[in-house]
């Protein structure tokens, strides 16, 4: 474990494994959207309309747990300073950054034959809205730095800040949200807890392909980051170059 | 204006004082208020400049919107919340960009004085010369906006405890970009996930004073706020600054 | 199947709705994979650089 550290290590162990995750991942997906839309029946109130769920729950599920896997890697840069520990929290942003759109987008397409409207300012939605934003402060500060090295520990501790600040934010929509009577969506929680089997276990199955795609994703920015940061070292010019750097190329 | 000028002679006899032995913490603060200040009056033309910008926004609602002074009224105390946050943002940026730029900020990580205190300081300093002012205009731009008297008080309440909030959150990511290529727009978007709650309070009180009923639960929340700010955010400052200023 | 694709009327929604998933997590996929040629293709300049600039060097040494 601790030789995974070193970045030409997990360089070559992320490399084996990403092709073996994006496999099952895909084969998962395969099955999750077959099961989730041609097995499962159509829901009795909203008709196919439902069958978003399958892509949208998931990416929203997987744009928390990125934001979660991010601020541990950045809490991990920061105390021990692992050079790996901060290419992967900021390569996490940007994936973390496309599943909040996907949900963000997804559920507006959702919400327009449901509640007759692309947008409402619902406790769930505008979380996310701030989830989003919170990623763009992330991915904005980390390459307003010259220095990445710098750039990664700055945004790490915006992605802490960031963590602290998330219930807040879900807890003071909720209270926002009952003050000025927005739209009722009480379906949705209708919806949640009495969810058929034949409709579940798809759903289940897409979350175990987004997260198993998350992690093929990740390990496959990780080592193009380790790549840049690491240009000047040898490794990587015997990687990059092709053939064996010279033997009286004793400098740095 | 005249309270500021004075404490320059007491600052120098402060500074003459601690010449020989290592200053305590408070004296250390003490030293660095003064320098605020007086960096501040130097410069006390832009001080106007928030304010200026505050009384332009307020003064193109009514012809945005029409002079209906039941709209205006209904809007005031949301429209004032926002243009305060908005105002605040174009001096949150340099809160320690320049004491980075001419190394001051190396000699505080180097002063035996902890980091986070100084950062408070700094905050303090900053609140009572960028924001105290607009604060003192509130009620000529609430009479603008035909603002109700009773609502006044609580709006005065409301930013009294956010803006001190929102000055400690915006130090923590202003140290955070002071290290960072030109920053106004990202300042921006890092405090706006971090303004939602706090505006989401202050307006919430004024709202519910605006119709009469109890507005002390949201402002009480934002006091909670303010007091676990006040400890937090200067350790999350100083570890900002050691990153920006440390290789 | 065109029962299927028309997803109880609702397929103007639906359809779009699984196109953002795919488009997007592609770009996600696909970014990193651009990013890389473009880095391989910049290192292999600066090595070559590197090392034209180490066989002159030698020349250079003994013209002086």
């Amino acid at each position: 474990m601790h030789r995974l550290g070193s970045p030409p290590t997990f360089y070559r162990f992320a490399g084996a494994l990403r092709p073996w995750l994006m496999l099952v991942a895909l084969a998962a997906a395969v099955v999750g959207l077959y099961g989730g839309l041609v097995l499962a029946p159509p829901d009795y109130q909203q008709g196919d309309a439902y069958r978003i769920m399958f892509i949208h729950v998931p990416s929203a599920w997987m744009s928390l747990f990125v934001y979660a896997f991010m601020a541990v890697a950045g809490l991990v840069a920061l105390v021990w300073r692992v050079k790996l520990a901060e290419v992967i929290a900021m390569e996490c942003a940007p994936a973390g950054a496309a599943f909040t759109l996907i949900t963000l987008a997804t559920g507006s397409l959702w919400g327009k034959p449901m509640w007759g409207t692309w947008w409402t300012w619902d406790a769930r939605l505008t979380s996310e809205l701030v989830l989003f934003f919170l990623y763009l402060g992330v991915i904005g500060l980390y390459h307003a730095f010259e220095d990445r090295r710098r750039g990664a520990r700055a945004a790490s501790l915006l992605a802490l800040v960031g963590i602290v600040n998330l219930p807040i934010v879900h807890y003071s929509v909720q209270w926002w949200n009952t003050l000025h009577q927005g739209s009722t969506v009480d379906w949705l929680n209708l919806g949640r807890s009495s969810i058929a089997p034949s409709m579940l276990w798809p759903l289940l199955v897409m979350a175990l392909a987004t997260h198993l795609y998350f992690f093929a994703s990740i390990l496959g920015r990780s080592r193009i980051g380790l790549l840049s940061l690491e240009s000047g070292k040898q490794w990587v010019r015997q990687r990059v170059g092709g053939q064996p750097a010279q033997p009286t190329g004793a400098r740095t | 204006m005249i309270t500021v000028v004075q404490p320059t002679g007491d600052a120098l006899g402060a500074s003459n004082r601690v010449r020989n032995v290592v200053p305590g913490a408070l004296a250390a603060c003490r030293a660095l208020l003064v320098r605020d200040f007086l960096l501040a009056w130097r410069r006390r033309g832009e001080l106007f400049l928030p304010l200026l910008y505050a009384v332009i926004v307020t003064a193109l609602f009514p012809f945005a919107l029409g002079p209906d002074p039941q709209l205006l009224r209904r809007i005031a105390g949301g429209v004032l919340l926002v243009i305060v946050v908005l105002a605040m943002l174009p001096a949150l940026e340099s809160m320690f960009r320049s004491d980075l730029e001419d190394g001051t900020l190396e000699q505080w990580l180097l002063a035996p004085q902890p980091l986070a205190l100084l950062v408070l300081t700094r905050v303090i300093a900053h609140w009572l010369t960028t924001v105290l002012p607009l604060l003192i205009v509130m009620p000529l731009l609430g009479a603008l906006l035909d603002l109700s008297a009773d609502v006044l008080p609580v709006l005065m309440l409301a930013l009294l405890l956010a803006t001190p909030l929102l000055a400690l959150l915006g130090a923590v990511l202003s140290a955070l970009a002071a290290g960072a290529r030109g920053s106004g727009i990202l300042l921006a978007l890092m405090l706006l996930p971090l303004a939602v709650p706090v505006v989401i309070f202050a307006a919430g009180a004024i709202a519910a004073a605006q119709s009469g009923i109890p507005y002390m639960a949201p402002l009480s929340w934002l006091g909670a706020a303010l007091v676990l700010a006040v400890v937090l955010a200067p350790l999350a400052g100083a570890a900002a600054l050691r990153i920006a200023v440390e290789a | 199947m065109m029962h299927w694709l028309a997803m109880g009327g609702y397929a103007v929604y639906v359809w779009p709705a699984y196109a953002v998933f795919f488009v997007v997590l592609a770009w996600d996929w696909f970014a990193p994979v651009l990013r890389r040629r473009r880095l391989t293709r910049e290192l292999r300049g600066r090595i070559a650089r590197e090392r034209i600039r180490k066989a002159r060097a030698p020349r250079a040494e003994a013209s002086t």
